[in-house]
């Protein structure tokens, strides 16, 4: 038996050689009957196991893991944040986010979806829309028990979308935090921004 | 059906057997058939069919941003995303003329590692898995790459389809908790990967079973542009991190393995000393980590708006060493926000080429752990 061919232009780390035929498969039962017997004593950290009875137990979701998008609502699901821009729809990598804008009797946009449609049967998590949203309306949800027995329970309209900031506030709270700390900094500027608009500015004149 | 060897098989004595594994074969990593022409145990040739998971993502890239593209190259290799997003961004980046911050740079190296762990984990446990040691070596590399997989999901998302770099940076920035995750994996995979040559190295069925099985050599290797841990393992000095030097790989300190014989035990050595030598580069980029951007400030404005990165008409080719081989990517553009062309070299589908040639005189059952040894996955095969 030759030995092993790593090593020649390696110096570090050249195999051993073995004192007897066999020793390498001892080694390797040594190894395994180790790892049985501390399996049940050690902790996890220490090279115990680390395996969750899963449909009992659950680990704790990372806060950054994404699985499905889903809408937030501020106060009630009547108004959402978005405003029915379409550019998720149009960012989407694989095309599952439909928008249909909501207009009044005179067609004028209203500045809200009047539909809302994920296919979750083609969304790939990504998390584009999430990035690309302007309104901070979309985001991915930790849910991830979603399977079902017919295709079209995976087509998610607006009222199944619909989710609460209290909610996003559960799941990923140093996010949502981040955002609502922005969205208040926006309309706190929006605020200060009106009044100065009718009088004319004193910086304004350009010639 | 047709046959692909019907003129052999013809000719024959009777003692042929036209044989197909796959393409619903556990040992084949995914759909893959290999069409198999046996003299009793002995192959006389051997013809790989691939296409059946074949998803058009050369096209779909043409009808996307190239930051929506960043996710559909996670699924080209899904053992290891990273390497993928690295290569695409690379190329996107050559293209457009960015520069990336160096924070940025340090946090795509030690990504890029810890994927590399990931895969080389991966290979050795299914290679082992191939051989008939069943499931033993497989879960004890599962468990670190469970670990590893933990620190993907905290940073970018998602445990596999990280869809993490960004065109001047990246999605997110480390945090001191990643880095002190990131620290106690390095100080622990050692350890681990002590107990795992000890379970396999000197292993003498190991041994027998695949020294001298499936050799390649350096002149077959390099003429059939093999790349990766396999070219590596056949002796040929070929590492893209050390001739290109992309990214800062060239302010790292690293040593290349090679292979003295190119056969399976070769290509089983060379990737745990890689994994070894990973680590060694990790522990240096955790270490040089340092602050500031992790974005370029001039292109981070393309995540909210990946319709206004246009990259200037031309073309650009990246490569990088992804665990697998030279991963590079050929994109052509029009000026844009669509790629006209964007072309993947796949390591994997390239360094099938060899195949016949590595198993051509050996037994049957070793087709299968030298399939194992040369680490396809035919998500990058067919894409």
């Amino acid at each position: 038996m030759s030995g092993a061919g790593c090593g020649k232009e390696y110096g570090k780390f050249v195999k051993k050689s073995v004192p007897f035929f066999g020793w390498g498969v001892l080694c390797g039962l040594w190894v395994t009957l180790k790892n049985f017997i501390t399996s049940y004593f050690r902790k996890p950290d220490e090279g115990g196991i680390f395996t969750v009875q899963y449909p009992e137990e659950c680990l704790p979701d990372f806060e950054a893991s994404r699985n499905f998008p889903f809408l937030v609502y501020d106060e009630t699901p009547e108004k959402p944040r978005c405003v029915a821009c379409g550019i998720c729809e149009r960012e989407c990598p694989v095309k599952c986010i439909h928008v249909l804008m909501a207009k009044d009797e005179n067609g004028k946009p209203l500045r809200r979806p009047a539909a809302f449609d994920i296919d979750y049967s083609l969304c790939m998590n990504c998390g584009n829309c999430e990035e690309v949203c302007p309104f901070n309306s979309i985001f991915m949800d930790h849910e991830h028990k979603i399977a079902a027995y017919d295709r079209k329970d995976l087509m998610r309209p607006m009222q199944k979308l619909l989710k609460s900031n209290s909610y996003f506030h559960s799941i990923r709270p140093r996010d949502a935090e981040a955002i609502d700390r922005a969205i208040k900094e926006a309309a706190e500027k929006k605020k200060a921004a009106v009044p100065a608009k009718p009088a004319p500015s004193p910086e304004a004149p350009k010639s | 059906m047709v046959s692909l060897f019907r003129e052999k098989t013809q000719r024959a004595d009777g003692q042929v057997l036209e044989i197909n594994f796959g393409p619903q074969h556990p040992s084949t990593h995914g759909v893959f058939r290999l069409h198999t022409l046996v003299d009793g145990e002995t192959i006389r040739e051997v013809k790989p069919v691939m296409g059946y998971l074949h998803r058009n993502q050369e096209q779909i890239s043409e009808n996307l941003t190239y930051t929506g593209f960043i996710g559909f190259t996670d699924r080209m290799d899904y053992i290891n995303a990273i390497p993928n997003n690295f290569s695409f961004v690379l190329a996107a980046e050559k293209l457009a003329g960015i520069e990336v911050p160096e924070r940025a740079d340090h946090i795509r190296i030690i990504m890029a590692e810890l994927a590399r762990i990931v895969n080389h984990m991966a290979v050795v446990g299914f290679l082992l898995n191939d051989l008939g040691a069943a499931f033993t070596p497989l879960l004890y590399a599962f468990r670190e790459r469970e670990l590893i997989l933990d620190i993907f999901e905290d940073l970018t998302g998602s445990r596999m389809m990280c869809n993490y770099f960004r065109i001047g940076g990246v999605k997110s920035d480390l945090s001191e908790q990643h880095l002190a995750t990131i620290k106690k994996m390095a100080a622990r995979l050692p350890k681990f990967l002590d107990e795992f040559e000890t379970l396999l190295t000197n292993n003498e069925i190991l041994c027998m079973r695949c020294q001298n099985t499936g050799i390649l050599s350096p002149e077959t290797a390099v003429n059939s542009g093999i790349t990766g841990p396999a070219l590596r393992a056949s002796g040929v000095n070929y590492d893209i991190r050390k001739t290109d030097r992309y990214s800062l790989y060239g302010r790292f300190d690293f040593k290349v393995p090679l292979g003295k014989t190119g056969d399976v035990y070769d290509r089983y050595y060379v990737r745990i000393l890689e994994i070894r030598e990973s680590l060694n580069i990790l522990r240096q980029a955790v270490a040089a980590l340092p602050r500031g951007e992790f974005i370029n400030k001039k292109t981070a404005a393309f995540i909210r708006s990946p319709r206004n990165f246009k990259p200037p008409v031309g073309e650009a080719y990246a490569r990088t060493e992804s665990p697998k081989g030279e991963l590079g990517f050929y994109i052509l553009s029009d000026g844009t926000p669509q790629p006209w062309r964007c072309h993947a070299r796949a390591p994997s589908l390239i360094n099938l080429s060899a195949l016949e040639t590595m198993c051509v005189g050996q037994k049957i059952a070793d087709m299968m752990i030298i399939l194992g040894s040369i680490d396809i996955v035919l998500g990058e095969t067919d894409r």
